[in-house]
């Protein structure tokens, strides 16, 4: 008897549409060995500083291949704590306020499924990271996609948060600065946004990933408002600022009450972070912070390169406040986002990634990653350069 | 700071017309810039860095450190003994040093008994030179932030990536 094995496939995982970041992979893989500046990855280029690869090495000499505690290696979680009450000004406590995580993915997976009822609705801005809808589905609760503009520098406002706003709401998931749009709020932005939070009782999702890097003013963590660190989850990680990405380590702060309800997810699905990477996260953020430093001025020039470029070449462009990425305007070439992308990579071997594949919102603009050589990224400027002016009308 | 220096001081390959762009200026700005760096003595000078163990026809060179012990003058302390050992050709660098000895110097020549020759005839017959101890360089690993064999590989890495 013949038979489709699609069929065992559940029901709401074949209904995920296809990551628009994954066709435009396929596409760029067919040119391998051309000569492709990709700005389309969303990872840092500098490996990570040896003094960290060296403790993992220092680790696994010394036998460090056990599992650790479901929480993560104390030694790791107090320095969690440390760090984020310097740098975030939120207190949480080692013992029961941290979980480390494979990753900042695996702390949003494991918030949305500890604290999703199927139904229940989720708010998040976009254009966004491509994971957070995809996330709500696998939960089967449902998405409320919350517009950011241009022309507020993609920061999210509490009035678009209230028009969009349904009754049932639960949870917000905030990204700032926000993958791909490199957005950010203000502290002012955020404390109407906390007000409405508190008005509507919900639960805030906080992926601040991009946070150190920041270029413009300092960042503020929505947990550290008044009020905020009961009814906030605090995600961050090691793979942007300390260009750990393959290392797949971050971790969640919160209430004792929530963080608990994570590990029991994450104790029966993960039960540890790899004690290899926990390892190497210690000793980034014991001794890290100056590659760290070291790395964000050198995001902070390509930023103002790239940018400069852009507007010059006559694709509007917003200076990003954080993270490492542009995201151009690019109607004013005649072509939407998806032609721009695929034409520019036909036509010159610059790879950008369209904005759609970052929700509906991101139509009409490009996501360019500026983690690349100067060399590079002057390259890929002087090719698109050529490209918007082979689209010129005459 | 001056952005030229800082671009210089981050260690790339840049030229002038690239560095021009990175700082957001023109490129008669940042000859500009290099010229006053120079006229500072900030900027000295622009130099390779090689490994010549690669180039056959260069590879016979032979580099040195040499520690030198010498008496201080009333009046002149290490300056005048320094600077009088670094004008030497084969002197690549010189410092002073604290601790155990005084000038530390770096030496290139093309054999190992040009190096013990301008030790032995040079540098310790300069008046007040108590004493000198060289160490002949076997191999290099890293020279000036260049690792020889940089065995770092980029290619596996995603070309589009969330
Ligand atoms: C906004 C955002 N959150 C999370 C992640 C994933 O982070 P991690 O490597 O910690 O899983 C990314 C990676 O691109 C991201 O851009």
């Amino acid at each position: 008897m013949s038979t489709d094995p699609k069929k065992w496939v559940a029901g709401h995982v074949a209904s995920l549409p296809k990551s628009g970041i994954r066709d435009f992979f396929d596409l760029v893989a067919k040119m391998k060995g051309q000569d492709v500046i990709s700005l389309g990855v969303g990872e840092p280029d500098f490996v990570t500083p040896w003094h960290v690869r060296e403790a993992a090495i220092y680790a696994l000499e010394h036998g460090k291949t056990y599992y650790t505690a479901n929480l993560g290696l104390i030694e790791l979680r107090r320095a969690i704590s440390k760090y984020v009450e310097e740098h975030f000004s939120v207190a949480y406590r080692p013992e029961d306020q941290v979980l480390v995580t494979v990753g900042v993915s695996e702390a949003v997976d494991l918030a949305f499924r500890a604290f999703c009822n199927p139904g229940d609705k989720v708010m998040y801005h976009q254009p966004c990271y491509v994971s957070y809808h995809p996330s709500v589905q696998l939960v089967h609760a449902t998405g409320i996609a919350v517009p950011t503009f241009a022309k507020d520098n993609f920061a999210l406002t509490a009035e678009a948060l209230r028009a969009a706003w349904q009754p049932g709401a639960k949870i917000l998931m905030l990204n700032l600065p926000c993958n791909p749009t490199g957005g950010t709020c203000t502290r002012e932005q955020l404390e109407k946004i906390a007000e409405f939070c508190r008005e509507k009782d919900l639960l805030v999702l906080s992926d601040e990933i991009y946070s150190e890097l920041t270029f413009d003013g300092v960042h503020t963590s929505i947990a550290s408002l008044p009020g905020m660190a009961g009814r906030t989850i605090f995600l961050h990680g090691f793979s942007k600022a300390f260009a750990m990405t393959g290392w797949r380590i971050g971790y969640a702060c919160g209430p004792a009450v929530l963080i608990d309800a994570m590990m029991k997810v994450h104790q029966y699905s993960m039960m540890c972070a790899s004690i290899i990477s926990q390892e190497a996260a210690l000793e980034a953020l014991t001794r890290g912070w100056d590659n760290v430093c070291r790395m964000r001025e050198q995001y902070h020039r390509r930023r103002d390169l790239v940018v400069r470029r852009f507007n010059e070449i006559g694709l509007t462009c917003h200076s990003p406040r954080g993270s490492f990425y542009a995201f151009p305007d690019v109607t004013g070439t005649g072509l939407d986002e998806k032609q721009f992308a695929v034409e520019l990579l036909a036509a010159e071997k610059v790879a950008v990634v369209p904005g759609q594949a970052f929700g509906a919102n991101g139509a009409g603009h490009v996501r360019a990653c500026f983690a690349t050589s100067y060399e590079q990224l002057i390259e890929a400027c002087n090719r698109i350069e050529r490209f918007v002016a082979g689209k010129r009308p005459a | 700071m001056n952005p030229v220096l800082q671009l210089l001081l981050e260690g790339g390959s840049l030229t002038t017309a690239q560095m021009a762009q990175v700082a957001g200026i023109s490129t008669a700005e940042v000859e500009q810039h290099l010229e006053q760096l120079k006229k500072d003595k900030i900027f000295l000078g622009w130099r390779p860095v090689l490994d010549l163990s690669r180039e056959a026809a260069a590879a016979a060179s032979v580099r040195a450190v040499i520690e030198v012990k010498v008496t201080p003058e009333r009046g002149g302390g290490f300056n005048r003994f320094a600077e009088r050992i670094a004008k030497f050709d084969e002197v690549e660098s010189c410092y002073l040093m604290s601790g155990a000895y005084d000038l530390l110097v770096f030496v290139r020549g093309g054999s190992l008994q040009k190096v013990a020759a301008f030790v032995s005839e040079k540098l310790s017959t300069v008046e007040g030179v108590l004493s000198t101890a060289t160490h002949f360089m076997l191999r290099c690993y890293k020279e000036q932030g260049f690792l020889l064999d940089d065995d770092a590989d980029n290619s596996a890495r995603l070309t589009v990536s969330p």
